[in-house]
C-alpha cells in the first residue's frame, strides 16, 4: 500500500512524549513505521503542526434520535446545504448534520475515530445504517444499559456475573463498544413519566437505586475487563444544584480499580461534566460549581471525564434523558420529541438556542471552560461539546481557541450582556492558563483513546499504530498574531489520513478510505441462566423476535472491527 | 419434502410483524404455507407464487401493445430516461428495502430529480405537523407492557392493520398490563361505526372535517376552561368524560390514520393531537404514534433524513436537498407540469393519486417498477418487474415506530429475475457513465 | 418574459439585492434555473434599462406570463417590483424591506418568513401566505402585506409580528400557531381559525361557519379599521392552549368578530 512521509512538521504526541519537536512521520501499509523507502510521497509539513488524528469519545451521530431530530428540524437546513461536489455527496443541516456531512466534517478537522454516545439496543440495526452511511472516519456505537430490565432485575440481587454475561450478549447483538449508563434509573421511572434525582431515589416497580446501578455495572465492566469503562450522564442533568447529585455518583467509584488489557486506567467516565456541574438553587442564583468538580475529578485517578463545552449558538438537544427533555420543553416551549424503548431506554430531542445575551446560556458556556481550564491531567479531560446538545462539532476549533487564548474567551466574557453577572457566577475570568498544543493532544487525542482502550491503534504517531494524522495549517513556532488563527486552522486541516491514506488535502475530501465499525466481542464462559432469562423475555415482552433482534448481517457492518476479550478466565 | 422459515417479516404494511412462519419447498422455490399473519400478509407471500407472473421487462411500444426486453435493455433507458430530464421525479419506494432505496438516493442525487415515497399521499401530513410541533412517542413494546389507555383516531385497525390489537396494542398480557385487553380502555373516534369502534369503551362519532375543533375541545377540557354545549357533534360530558378516561390512565396513547391525515386540517389534526398528548404528560404518561401503511414507508423517510435531512419530498435540483411539501411534493409537482419524467417503484400512484396527476404520469417519458401489473405500469412507457422484496430477498424495513427489522428472503424470484436493489444498481452505473461521474 | 419555460423557472435573482449596481447586459447574465438546468435570466427575459446603485434605488418591472416563475421578490431588503400580471410559488419570500406589488395573482408560499417590507397583491393569494418555513416556529415578524382579492389557507401560520390586509375571503387555517400579529380579513373565514395561537389579533368582517372551541365570548367592542368604525363581537383563546403572563394577567389572542 501507499508510503508517505510527512516532513519537517511540529510534532504534538503525548503516546511518545513529542512536544512539538520538528520530526518526520513516516507512513506505510495503513501504519505509522519508522522508515519508508525514498518512493514515499513526501506531504511537506514545514511551519506546520503535526498530531495524530483526533477521537471523538462522544457525540451523538447516528441512530434513531438524531434521525428524529433530522426530519423534524428541516429549518436547521434552510439556505445552508452544501451541493455535491467531486466525490463529495451533497451535505445538509447546522446542529445535526446528515450523515454524509458529518463525515466530511469531522474528518476536515482531522476527527478519524468517532463514538456514538447512546444506542438504543433494540434499534442496533439503524445506528449501524447510519455509521455504515458516514463516510471516512472509524466509529463505534456505546449501547446504554443503565435502565435495562435485566441488568435493573440482576443488579437488584447483586448477581454481577450475570449481568456482565448479559452486557457480551448485547455488545455482540448489538456490535456495540461499551457500557453506556443514562440517567440511571431515571429514564425506566420516565417509562410513567417519572424521574429519579437522586442517586439513591428507587426506580418504580424494579425497586433499584441509581447508585446500586451504577456500582453495578462498573463491577460488571471490571469483571470483564471491557476496553473501556463505564460511561456515564449522571441524573439530574442540567439543574440548578445538579452537581451534588454529580459529586455522589462520583465518588461511587471510590475504590475501584481498572482492569483489562487495553491500558485503560479508569473505572468511570463522566460524560458531558458541563451540564452536571451546576450551583445555586434556581435560575436566579444559579452558579458554576466547575471548581469543586475538578477538585475531585483532579484528585481520584480512576475517572475520566469530557467537558460538553456550550458554543453560544441555537442547536439541538437530544438524549436518552428523556425526562430531562420533557422539563426542557416546559422551561422553552420548543417542540418536543419522545420516544421510549421497550425495556431498554428513552430518547428525547427539543430545539435550544444559547443566547450570548441569556446570563444562564453565559454561565454555561463559562463552565464548560472552566472544567477544562482546571484540569490537572488532560489526559484525563476531553474536549467535546456533546454534539449537538452543547452545540455543533463543527465549533470544536472555536473551543480551541477559547481555551488555548486567555485573550479570546476574556473578549466573549467581557461583551456578555450580563457581564458582571455572569463573571460573578464562575471563576473563569480569574483563570490565565491557556491550554498548550500538546495538551490539546492529550485532550483530543491520546487521552480519548486511552480511556477508550484504544491506546495501542489511535491516538499517537507511535510506528505500529494506525496512521490516523493530521496537519494544520498551524505554525506554532511564530507567535500567535491572532487567537482566530487557531479557530481558522483546526477547522480545515492541511492534510489529513486515515487507516494510511489521505482523504484530505487542503480541506477538501479527495478520498473516502474504507471506514471501519468498532466493536468489542466478549467470550465469556456458558450462562444458561441468562440465556433463558433473555428468550423468556423475548417471548413474553419484546415486540420482536430474538432472531430478528440479533438479526445484524454484513451489509449493515461492511467493515467490522472487532476488540477481543476474552473473559473466561475471571 | 418442505422446510420451515421462521421468524419471518411480513413486507405488507406497517405493523411488521416478524413472527410469521413460511414452509416451502425442499429446493426452496415454492411458497406452500403461511402461518401467523394475517389474511393480507398471508396473500402477500402466497400471491408471489402465481403463474402468470410477468418476469422480464416490457416496453409498451407506439400501438399499444407490449414488447418484452432484457434487464440490461431496460437498465439503458431508464439510465438515459432519468439522466436525460430537466426536472424528473423518483416516486414510492415505500415497498423497497433500504438498501435498494439508498441506491435509489445515490442515482436521484446524480440526476438532480425529485425524490419523493408514498407519505405525499399518506402520513407526510404527519411529518409536517412533528416538524411543527414534535413528537411524544414510543415502541410498541411499551404499548404491550404498559398501556392501559388507548385511543383510536380516525384509523380502523380491524380492517387495515389486522394484527396490530393481538400483537401490541389490546389483547397483549405485557409485563405490566397481565389482564391483557380487560386491563384496558378503548376510545375509538372515527364519524363510521366501524369493526374497530364497535369494541369501544367510548365511540366518538364526529362530525366530519371536524377533528381539528374535537381535539381542541380535548384541550380545552383538560385546561378546565369553557366549552360550548356541542363540539363537532359531541356534546361537551362526552369530551369531559374522555378526557378524565385520559388522564386517569397510567400510560395511553393515541393512534391515528387516515382519517385525520387526510380529512381537513390534514397536518393540523395531526399537530394538534400531538399538542393534547403532549398537555396530558403534565397528568400521566401520554404518547402518540401514527399507522404507518406500506411495509417500508418509514424506512424511505428513515434513509432519505439521514442521507439528505428530509423525510419525503426532496427536491435534489439544485444539487442539494430542498423540501417544501406543496411546492416539492409528487402530486403537486405532476399536476402542475412541472415534472418531465417519472420513475415510479414500490408504489402504486396509478391506484392511489389524482386522476389528473396520474394522466401526467402517462404524458411524460415514464417508467415503472413493480413486481405487477398495476394502473401505473399500464400508464408507463417501462414495466420493469422484479422480485417481491421481504419473500425473495431481504433487507432492511422500519416499523411504524421506527423500529428496524431486516427482513428475510424465503424463496427464490422466478428464474433470472433481478431484485429492486440489482436493477438500481444497473441504472446506478449507466447513470454515472451518461454524466462522467468516476 | 420572452421565452416560455418548458417546465418552470426558479428565478431569486429578480429582486433589486440581486440587480443593484448592474446594467442590463450584466442582469441579462444572472443565473435562473428550470429544473436541474441552470441557465441565465437573459434566454427567457428582454431586459432594458440599468439598476440603481443599490437595491434601495432600484425598481423592477416585470411584464409578460410569469405564472410559470418561481421566486420572485425571494430575500429583498430594500427598493421595488411590480409584476404586472400573476406569477407562481415564493412571491416575497424572506423578504425584508422594499416593496412588492403583484397586479394579479399570486400561489403558495408567498412571504415566508416576512421580517419587513410591503407586498400587495391585487388579485388572490395562495395557501401558506406570510407564514412560517416548515418546522420553523418563528414566522412573519413584520411587515405589511395587502390581499386585495381572496387568499388560501394557512394563512399567517406561526405570525410573530406585522400586519395583513385581506379583501376577501380565507380558507381555513387563518393565523394558526400565531404568538402575535394581525390579520384583518374583510370577508369571510369557513373554519378553524386562530386555532392554538398564543397571542396575536384577528378581525373577521365576514363569517365563521365554525368557531374554534377554544376561543370563548368576552363582551362586544368598537373597533376601528381602516377609518370605518364597527361593532365586534370580541373573543379570547386559544383557551387549550398555553398563555403568558404579563403583570399577573394571562394575555390571550383576540378575535373580533364584526356583528
Amino acid at each position: 500500500m501507499a508510503e508517505y512521509i510527512i516532513k519537517n512538521g511540529f510534532v504534538f504526541d503525548p503516546v511518545q512524549g513529542i512536544k512539538g519537536e520538528k520530526s518526520d512521520v513516516a507512513i506505510k501499509d495503513g501504519k505509522i513505521v519508522k522508515d519508508v523507502s525514498k518512493s514515499a510521497k513526501v506531504i511537506d509539513a514545514a511551519g506546520k503542526t503535526v498530531m495524530a488524528g483526533a477521537v471523538e469519545i462522544h457525540a451523538h451521530i447516528a441512530g434513531p434520535k438524531v434521525n428524529l431530530g433530522r426530519i423534524y428540524r428541516p429549518e436547521d437546513k434552510l439556505f445552508t446545504c452544501t451541493p455535491t461536489k467531486g466525490i463529495e455527496r451533497t451535505g445538509s443541516g447546522n446542529s445535526i448534520p446528515s450523515t454524509f456531512k458529518t463525515g466530511y466534517e469531522y474528518a476536515k478537522m482531522g476527527y478519524t475515530t468517532c463514538m456514538e454516545a447512546a444506542m438504543p439496543p433494540m434499534f442496533s440495526r439503524h445506528v449501524h445504517e447510519e455509521i455504515r452511511d458516514t463516510p471516512i472516519i472509524d466509529e463505534g456505537a456505546f449501547p446504554v444499559f443503565g435502565n435495562n430490565w435485566f441488568v435493573m432485575e440482576y443488579l437488584k440481587n447483586n448477581e454481577v456475573e450475570n449481568t456482565a454475561a448479559y452486557i457480551a450478549w448485547l455488545l455482540r447483538a448489538t456490535k456495540g463498544y461499551a457500557v453506556k449508563v443514562v440517567n440511571p434509573g431515571g429514564t425506566e421511572a420516565w417509562g410513567w413519566g417519572l424521574n429519579c434525582l437522586s442517586i439513591n431515589d428507587p426506580v418504580p416497580y424494579f425497586d433499584i437505586t441509581p447508585a446500586e446501578i451504577v456500582k453495578g455495572l462498573i463491577e460488571a465492566n471490571e469483571y470483564l475487563g471491557l476496553p473501556h469503562s463505564m460511561h456515564i450522564h449522571p441524573n439530574n442533568l442540567g439543574n440548578p444544584g445538579c452537581y451534588q447529585t454529580t459529586l455522589d455518583t462520583l465518588n461511587l467509584a471510590e475504590g475501584y480499580k481498572a482492569k483489562n488489557k487495553f491500558g485503560r486506567e479508569q473505572v468511570m467516565h463522566i460524560t458531558h461534566m458541563q451540564f452536571h456541574s451546576y450551583g445555586g438553587e434556581n435560575w436566579g442564583n444559579f452558579e458554576s460549581k466547575a471548581t469543586e468538580i475538578m477538585n475531585y475529578v483532579n484528585s481520584h485517578k480512576n475517572l475520566t471525564m469530557d467537558t460538553g463545552n456550550v458554543t453560544l449558538d441555537e442547536t439541538t438537544t437530544m438524549t436518552a434523558d428523556g425526562p430531562f427533555e420533557h422539563h426542557l420543553t416546559g422551561l422553552n416551549h420548543l417542540k418536543w420529541a419522545n420516544c421510549d424503548v421497550e425495556l431498554e431506554t428513552a430518547a428525547g430531542v427539543v430545539p435550544y438556542i444559547y443566547s450570548p445575551d441569556i446570563k444562564v446560556c453565559a454561565i454555561q458556556w463559562s463552565i464548560g471552560l472552566e472544567l477544562a481550564l482546571l484540569a490537572k491531567d488532560p489526559m484525563r479531560c476531553f474536549i467535546t461539546t456533546d454534539h449537538p446538545n452543547a452545540g455543533p462539532f463543527t465549533r470544536y476549533p472555536r473551543v480551541f481557541k477559547w481555551l488555548m487564548s486567555k485573550k479570546a474567551r476574556d473578549e466573549r466574557l467581557n461583551t456578555f450582556k450580563n457581564a458582571d453577572k455572569v463573571i460573578a457566577a464562575s471563576t473563569l475570568g480569574s483563570i490565565d492558563r491557556e491550554i498548550t498544543l500538546y495538551e490539546l493532544a492529550q485532550m483530543t487525542r491520546a487521552g480519548p483513546a486511552k480511556s477508550l482502550g484504544l491506546a495501542n491503534i489511535c491516538g499517537g504517531l507511535k510506528p505500529g499504530m494506525d496512521a490516523d494524522v493530521a496537519v494544520y495549517d498551524f505554525n506554532p513556532d511564530k507567535p500567535l498574531a491572532d487567537p482566530e488563527m487557531i479557530e481558522t486552522a483546526f477547522s480545515r486541516a492541511a492534510y489529513v489520513f486515515k487507516s494510511g491514506v489521505q482523504v484530505v488535502t487542503h480541506g477538501d475530501i479527495v478520498s473516502i478510505g474504507n471506514k471501519r465499525t468498532l466493536w468489542v466481542d466478549v467470550k465469556v464462559n456458558d450462562n444458561p441462566q441468562v440465556m433463558r432469562d433473555i428468550k423468556e423475555k423475548f417471548l413474553k415482552y419484546y415486540s420482536m423476535t430474538q432472531a430478528n433482534y440479533e438479526s445484524l448481517g454484513h451489509h449493515f457492518v461492511p467493515n467490522p472491527f472487532a476488540l477481543e476479550v476474552d473473559a473466561t478466565q475471571v | 419434502m418442505t422446510k420451515s422459515v421462521t421468524d419471518v417479516v411480513c413486507p405488507f404494511c406497517g405493523t411488521l410483524c416478524d413472527d410469521l412462519e413460511v414452509t416451502v419447498t425442499d429446493d426452496g422455490k415454492q411458497i406452500l404455507d403461511v402461518y401467523n399473519a394475517c389474511a393480507i400478509g398471508a396473500e402477500k407471500f402466497l400471491h408471489s407464487q402465481a403463474k402468470d407472473r410477468i418476469t422480464r421487462p416490457r416496453l409498451q411500444q407506439p400501438d399499444g401493445t407490449w414488447k418484452e426486453i432484457s434487464y440490461d435493455e431496460a437498465a439503458d433507458y431508464t439510465a438515459k430516461m432519468l439522466a436525460g430530464a430537466k426536472k424528473p421525479l423518483m416516486y414510492g419506494w415505500s415497498s423497497v428495502n433500504c438498501e435498494a432505496q439508498s441506491v435509489g438516493n445515490e442515482i436521484a442525487e446524480m440526476c438532480r430529480a425529485c425524490v419523493d415515497n408514498t407519505a405525499a399521499v399518506c402520513h407526510g401530513t404527519t411529518l409536517i405537523a412533528v416538524q411543527d410541533i414534535g413528537l411524544p412517542t414510543c415502541t410498541l413494546g411499551e404499548v404491550k407492557n404498559r398501556a392501559d389507555t388507548i385511543i383510536f383516531w380516525g384509523c380502523n385497525p380491524c380492517h387495515a392493520h389486522p394484527r396490530h390489537m393481538s400483537r401490541y396494542s389490546i389483547f397483549p398480557r405485557g409485563f405490566f398490563t397481565g389482564k391483557g385487553h380487560k386491563s384496558r380502555k378503548l376510545v375509538v373516534v372515527d364519524p363510521r361505526v366501524t369493526d374497530t369502534a364497535k369494541m369501544a369503551d367510548i365511540h366518538l362519532q364526529v362530525t366530519q372535517g371536524q377533528d381539528y375543533e374535537l381535539l381542541n375541545a380535548f384541550r380545552v377540557a383538560i385546561r378546565g376552561e369553557w366549552l360550548p354545549d356541542v363540539v363537532a357533534g359531541i356534546p361537551k360530558e362526552k369530551i369531559i368524560e374522555a378526557t378524565n378516561v385520559m388522564k386517569a390512565g397510567r400510560f395511553g396513547i393515541i393512534f391515528f390514520g387516515m382519517g385525520v391525515t387526510q380529512s381537513l386540517g390534514k397536518n393540523h389534526n395531526i399537530d394538534e393531537a400531538i399538542a393534547v398528548t403532549k398537555d396530558l404528560n403534565e397528568y400521566t404518561k401520554f404518547s402518540i404514534m401514527p399507522m404507518r401503511g406500506h411495509y417500508n414507508v418509514t424506512g424511505s423517510g428513515e434513509v432519505l433524513a439521514w442521507q439528505f435531512g428530509y423525510p419525503y419530498s426532496v427536491d435534489l435540483t439544485r444539487g442539494f436537498p430542498r423540501y417544501n411539501p406543496g411546492d416539492t411534493s409528487s402530486i403537486d409537482l405532476l399536476n402542475r407540469g412541472e415534472i418531465d419524467a417519472a420513475f415510479v417503484i414500490g408504489s402504486d400512484p396509478g391506484a392511489h393519486f389524482p386522476i389528473s396527476a396520474v394522466k401526467k404520469i402517462s404524458q411524460v417519458n415514464s417508467v415503472c417498477v413493480d413486481p405487477h401489473i398495476t394502473p401505473t405500469s399500464g400508464v408507463s412507457k417501462l414495466h420493469v418487474p422484479v422480485a417481491f422484496n421481504g419473500v425473495e430477498t431481504g433487507g432492511n424495513a422500519y416499523r411504524m415506530d421506527n423500529v428496524p427489522i431486516d427482513c428475510r428472503k424465503v424463496v427464490d424470484a422466478p428464474e433470472g429475475m433481478l431484485t429492486d436493489e440489482q436493477f438500481l444498481v444497473m441504472v446506478r452505473d449507466r447513470v454515472k457513465k451518461l454524466k462522467g461521474v468516476a | 418574459m420572452k421565452n416560455s419555460p418548458a417546465l418552470y423557472l426558479e428565478t431569486e435573482n429578480i429582486c433589486p439585492d440581486e440587480f443593484a449596481g448592474k446594467t442590463a447586459a450584466q442582469i441579462a447574465e444572472l443565473h435562473v434555473y428550470e429544473g436541474n438546468t441552470k441557465s441565465t435570466l437573459g434566454k427567457y427575459f428582454e431586459i432594458s434599462g440599468d439598476a440603481g446603485a443599490t437595491a434601495g434605488e432600484t425598481k423592477i418591472v416585470v411584464k409578460g406570463d410569469v405564472t410559470k416563475v418561481k421566486y420572485i421578490g425571494m430575500k429583498m431588503s430594500a427598493g421595488e417590483i411590480v409584476i404586472d400580471g400573476s406569477t407562481d410559488l415564493y412571491a416575497g419570500a424572506w423578504m425584508t424591506g422594499g416593496k412588492m406589488t403583484v397586479r394579479g395573482n399570486i400561489q403558495a408560499f408567498a412571504a415566508t418568513g416576512m421580517k419587513g417590507g410591503e407586498l400587495i397583491i391585487e388579485g388572490n393569494a395562495g395557501n401558506y401566505l406570510g407564514a412560517a418555513y416548515r418546522g420553523d416556529w418563528r414566522g412573519m415578524s413584520g411587515g405589511k402585506i395587502l390581499v386585495k382579492g381572496n387568499a388560501g389557507s394557512d394563512v399567517g401560520m406561526y405570525m410573530a409580528g406585522g400586519e395583513m390586509v385581506i379583501n376577501g375571503d380565507v380558507d381555513v387555517h387563518l393565523m394558526t400557531h400565531a404568538e402575535g400579529g394581525k390579520i384583518i380579513v374583510k370577508g369571510n373565514a369557513p373554519s378553524k381559525v386562530a386555532g392554538q395561537m398564543v397571542e396575536g389579533e384577528v378581525i373577521i368582517f365576514g363569517t365563521i361557519d365554525v368557531m374554534m372551541p377554544g376561543f370563548k365570548y368576552v363582551d362586544d367592542v368598537d373597533l376601528e379599521i381602516e377609518g370605518v368604525t364597527a361593532k365586534f363581537a370580541h373573543y379570547i383563546g386559544d383557551t387549550g392552549e398555553r398563555h403568558k403572563k404579563r403583570k399577573g394577567q394571562m394575555v390571550y389572542g383576540n378575535l373580533y368578530q364584526k356583528i
